[in-house]
């Protein structure tokens, strides 16, 4: 390997940044897609359930069951529809415009006077969105419960009072959860996409042939490659966390330098990734299809951001593991929602670090500076 | 041209005056064989053409030279340094330009001159004066703004040995520098390279044009991965002695008598030439027949010098017989009009800028008619209306008389097209290309399956019916393609640079079938960019700018351009003769409106 020279590298990192200011596509990766995707999943993507249409049919006539139905139209997040057959909003449920139904059965008395443990209500809900069925089933529960305790005291109580308190996002709104995850894809879209294609494509132009042809190293050609995409990749993130914080009203409770050490920490395996594949595929479509589905897609679902982790099968919970976004997402929601915790985030760093220096490892291993295939 | 190469300590060896040698070189990628033990060397101050077909193994070995593919086995060393185990340093003894512009299109020239010489471990700024002499060298002083993504091919290719040039390189390696290049950017180019060897320069020139041999040094000719020939091009044309022979004024029957011609056992190869005949005997055989058939036709049998492909075409054991047994099973074509294709005030434009300029003609039916043009003169969008896939900005097109604005659907189906590369669907296999072709030419039940069973008779194909088209040999795969577009025998046959990528044994056989269909009455409009292949057309038309600069016979146009030093020009000197008189004529222009 020749000597690493400091002026061949400055030549290709100028080249490739006056490529990158020119064409119009890198530009758009990098600063207008962002802007979409965070508008996306501030405004249009909300995990948030707010008044759900459900029906309550009341076929006992007497007043305990009305004070139920009641206190059914009572709460904020429900919008209540009666009926008095259940057959009419079955076919409301069927038709889509409820997410389902309460019964409030003809011997709702009697069940209530009796305490058999008989449940004392039925709900239906639409299980094509379990989500919100969960949701109606248990604020459902919820409802008759509270009611209960409010007929006076005759429910048996129990030994501790829960009062939930959610900290960090008070309000449950999911999109200071979503707008901090949202950079975490940005930054793989990135790192690993935009790499990915601009390798390929000197390959596809015959540009890279030419390269090669000179005294300039593999490494230098790599580094020049890297270099103005890791400086994109940071000035994105910036943008997105201005907007995010400025436009989206998401705190940022932690510092900026933080957020900022993080991504650029982020961005040495999404980098590593981006190269590792170009390393492999020599068009751009083929890139850009791999980049899809070994980066995009489980940043996009594996990382935390969307599904909780937790919740998540055993083998496919492994395999998050793996992910680096995981490790970006949960110190971006850190620095974003709590504050700088460094015990969660020297962990995540150490653990960046470590995948992006495999990944990184095994690019260099997979590029010669040959044409060979 | 005089830069400081930062060439390490070079153990040159033991010959001073060898640049490359070549020791028992063997590459193969998978089960394919790319080159076969080449043992050669390449001197210093002259100019080597690597000469060869394509898939002789010429970009193979181009690159084994650079350093960019290792050889399966043999050794090879490049100013005195191992390819493989001095890698880095043969980076720095030679400069190389890749067969595919390499260059940044979205950079300027001056840009891309500039990563260049920095790569290459000069500072821009110290030698401003290098930079002077490059830019005023290939005369690009004038473009150093412009990006190189809009530069001509011509200078895109200048700008390509501008960039290979930098920090001055022992050897110099040019990997098909002519292709998409134009006549005059062409002798741009080896004016450059001339100058280059002279300065003692080692230069490698890799063809597959085999006129461009004649002008190198010396040649290492490539065929199927082997060494064929090494020397200097006379050497190979010289051995052929005086076996080349042309039948002079055989006019309208040239293309019958070069099929007979062909098809006799003493005569090994043979073309049309304008209105003439060229033949070559093969190895020990008589003239008595060809003499014959030269008295029979009236023709004046006169000897030529020998050409470097006639030497070729011999070496490899001759060229395919004369007769198509295409063409001869097609039944003659009938016209309404004499007229097959015409087209008047034809005209182009994307935007605001014009691809097409009123162009006017007309094509006689049974006509070979000929479009050359240098790159991005006009050709292909002249073409693609001529045969209805683009539509004309104004001016009219005919097709067998059908007007191709309204009745396009219509006149398609009395077209057969032939696109460059072939086009055929690797995903199918022979048979199933022939079906879908017949199926979307509307041919249906019996007629459907005697046209196909017709074809695979014809070519031979029966072998090869459930292998995919990109398993086939060359020849095989032209044969295929010609049978896809003339399944529905058409009357009008469009071929897009047909023989591009072919080698000269396979265009042989191409031109023997086009011959019989031409004879046969069907209308044969081509593109090409083989100059000598404008000469089996009856007529040409040269398009330059996107205006029609001349229309005439292959033999009017060589006249026109016959000077009194230089009386029997070629094709090519035509060529540039014609596009210099109109470039001036441009200036002419400009100055009286001025």
């Amino acid at each position: 390997m020749s000597a690493f020279d400091t002026r061949r590298l400055s030549a290709l990192v100028r080249k490739e940044s006056l490529q990158a200011v020119r064409d119009p596509s890198t530009l758009l990766i990098a600063f207008v897609l962002p802007a979409v995707l965070l508008l996306l999943f501030a405004y249009a993507v909300s995990l948030d359930i707010r008044t759900v249409r459900i029906g309550v049919v009341v076929e006992s006539p007497g007043a305990s069951s009305q004070q139920l139905a009641a206190a059914f139209a009572a709460t904020r997040y429900l919008d209540v529809t009666f009926a008095h057959d259940r057959r009419e909003v079955a076919d409301r449920v069927v038709a889509g415009e409820l997410r389902g139904f309460v019964v409030i059965p003809q011997d709702f008395e009697q069940r209530l006077a009796e305490r058999s443990g008989q449940p004392l209500v039925q709900v239906v809900t639409d299980g094509s969105q379990p989500n919100t069925a969960n949701f109606v089933a248990n604020y459902a529960q919820g409802v008759v419960q509270t009611w209960r305790a409010g007929m006076g005291g005759e429910v048996p109580s129990a030994s501790i009072a829960l009062e939930p308190r959610y900290w960090y996002n008070p309000e449950l709104e999911s999109r200071r959860a979503l707008v901090p995850g949202a950079i975490a894809i940005i930054m793989t879209i990135i790192g690993t996409m935009l790499t990915a294609l601009v390798v390929a494509r000197e390959w596809e132009r015959g540009t890279m042939e030419a390269v090669m042809s000179t005294p300039a190293s593999v490494v230098e050609i790599l580094i020049g490659k890297l270099l103005p995409y890791f400086a994109l990749g940071m000035l994105s993130t910036l943008g997105a966390a201005a907007l995010a914080i400025f436009v989206f009203d998401v705190p940022l409770h932690g510092s900026l330098a933080a957020l900022l050490l993080l991504s650029a920490v982020f961005m040495v395996p999404a980098l590593g990734q981006g190269l590792l594949i170009s390393s492999l595929a020599r068009n751009q479509f083929l890139a850009a299809q791999i980049a899809l589905f070994s980066g995009f897609l489980p940043a996009f679902m594996l990382s935390g951001f969307l599904f909780e982790i937790d919740s998540m099968p055993a083998p496919i919970r492994a395999i998050t593991w793996l992910i680096p976004a995981r490790y970006f997402v949960s110190s971006l929601k850190t620095v974003f929602l709590a504050g700088d915790i460094w015990a969660v985030f020297v962990p995540d760093l150490l653990a960046m670090a470590a995948i992006g220096a495999v990944l990184f490892a095994l690019a260099r291993r997979a590029t010669r500076k040959n044409l060979e295939p | 041209m005089a830069a400081a190469a930062p060439l390490p300590a070079a153990p040159r060896g033991q010959d001073r005056d060898t640049a490359v040698v070549l020791d028992g070189v063997e590459k193969h990628f998978g089960k394919v064989q790319a080159l076969r033990g080449l043992s050669a060397r390449i001197g210093y101050g002259r100019l080597t053409g690597l000469v060869g077909p394509d898939g002789a193994g010429k970009t193979t070995l181009m690159r084994i030279m650079t350093g960019l593919l290792v050889p399966n086995a043999g050794r090879v060393t490049l100013a005195g340094y191992d390819v493989v185990d001095d890698n880095d340093a043969i980076h720095v003894a030679s400069g190389y330009m890749p067969q595919r512009f390499g260059l940044y299109e979205d950079l300027s020239v001056m840009e891309n001159m500039r990563l260049y010489a920095q790569l290459r471990g000069m500072d821009a700024d110290r030698h401003a004066g290098l930079f002077d002499e490059l830019l005023d060298f290939t005369r690009l002083g004038p473009f150093t703004g412009r990006l190189a993504g809009k530069l001509s091919g011509g200078m895109k290719q200048k700008l390509g040995l501008a960039c290979a040039l930098m920090a001055r390189p022992a050897v110099l390696l040019l990997d098909e520098p002519s292709v998409g290049v134009d006549p005059v950017s062409r002798q741009d180019l080896w004016r450059m390279v001339q100058a280059l060897t002279d300065e003692g320069m080692a230069v490698v020139w890799s063809t597959a044009y085999l006129d461009e041999a004649e002008r190198c040094d010396r040649v290492l000719l490539l065929n199927e991965g082997e060494l064929a020939f090494a020397g200097p091009p006379g050497e190979l044309t010289g051995s052929l002695g005086d076996r080349s022979f042309r039948l002079e004024e055989v006019g309208a029957e040239r293309r019958a008598v070069l099929a007979e011609a062909l098809d006799l056992d003493s005569i090994g190869d043979g073309v049309i030439q304008g209105a003439g005949v060229r033949v070559v005997l093969r190895a020990d055989a008589a003239r008595q027949q060809i003499q014959a058939l030269a008295d029979r036709v009236d023709a004046r049998l006169v000897p030529v010098a020998p050409r470097f492909e006639d030497a070729f075409i011999d070496l490899l054991g001759g060229g395919p017989g004369g007769t198509s047994a295409l063409a001869e099973r097609l039944p003659p074509v009938r016209l309404d009009s004499n007229i097959a294709v015409s087209c008047r005030d034809l005209t182009k434009r994307f935007g605001d800028f014009t691809a097409t300029d009123r162009v006017t003609f007309e094509v006689r039916q049974g006509e070979i008619f000929g479009l050359l043009g240098p790159n991005g003169a006009g050709k292909s969008t002249t073409f693609k209306m001529l045969c209805g896939l683009l539509k004309p900005t104004e001016g009219e097109a005919h097709v067998v008389g059908l007007d191709l604005r309204r009745a396009t659907g219509a006149a398609k189906g009395q077209l057969g097209y032939m696109a460059q590369k072939f086009s055929l669907y690797g995903l199918l296999s022979v048979r199933q290309n022939l079906e879908f072709s017949a199926g979307v030419y509307g041919l249906e039940g019996a007629t459907r399956r005697a046209r196909i069973d017709e074809m695979i008779e014809t070519f031979d194909l029966g072998r090869w019916l459930s292998a995919a088209p990109d398993a086939l040999p060359l020849g095989y795969r032209q044969r295929l393609a010609l049978a896809c577009a003339l399944m529905h025998r058409p009357p009008v046959l469009f071929l897009d640079e047909p023989t591009s990528g072919v080698d000269p044994i396979t265009r042989r056989e191409f031109w023997t079938h086009i011959n019989g269909l031409a004879r046969k009455g069907v209308t044969v409009m081509v593109t090409t960019h083989f100059m000598d292949e404008a000469e089996y057309c009856d007529r040409v038309a040269m398009l330059y700018r996107a205006r029609l600069i001349a229309l005439d016979t292959p033999d009017a146009l060589k006249r026109g351009a016959a000077t009194d030093d230089h009386a029997d020009p070629t094709m090519e000197d035509a060529f540039i003769h014609l596009v210099e008189s109109a470039d001036l004529a441009d200036e002419a222009r400009g100055e009286a409106s001025q």
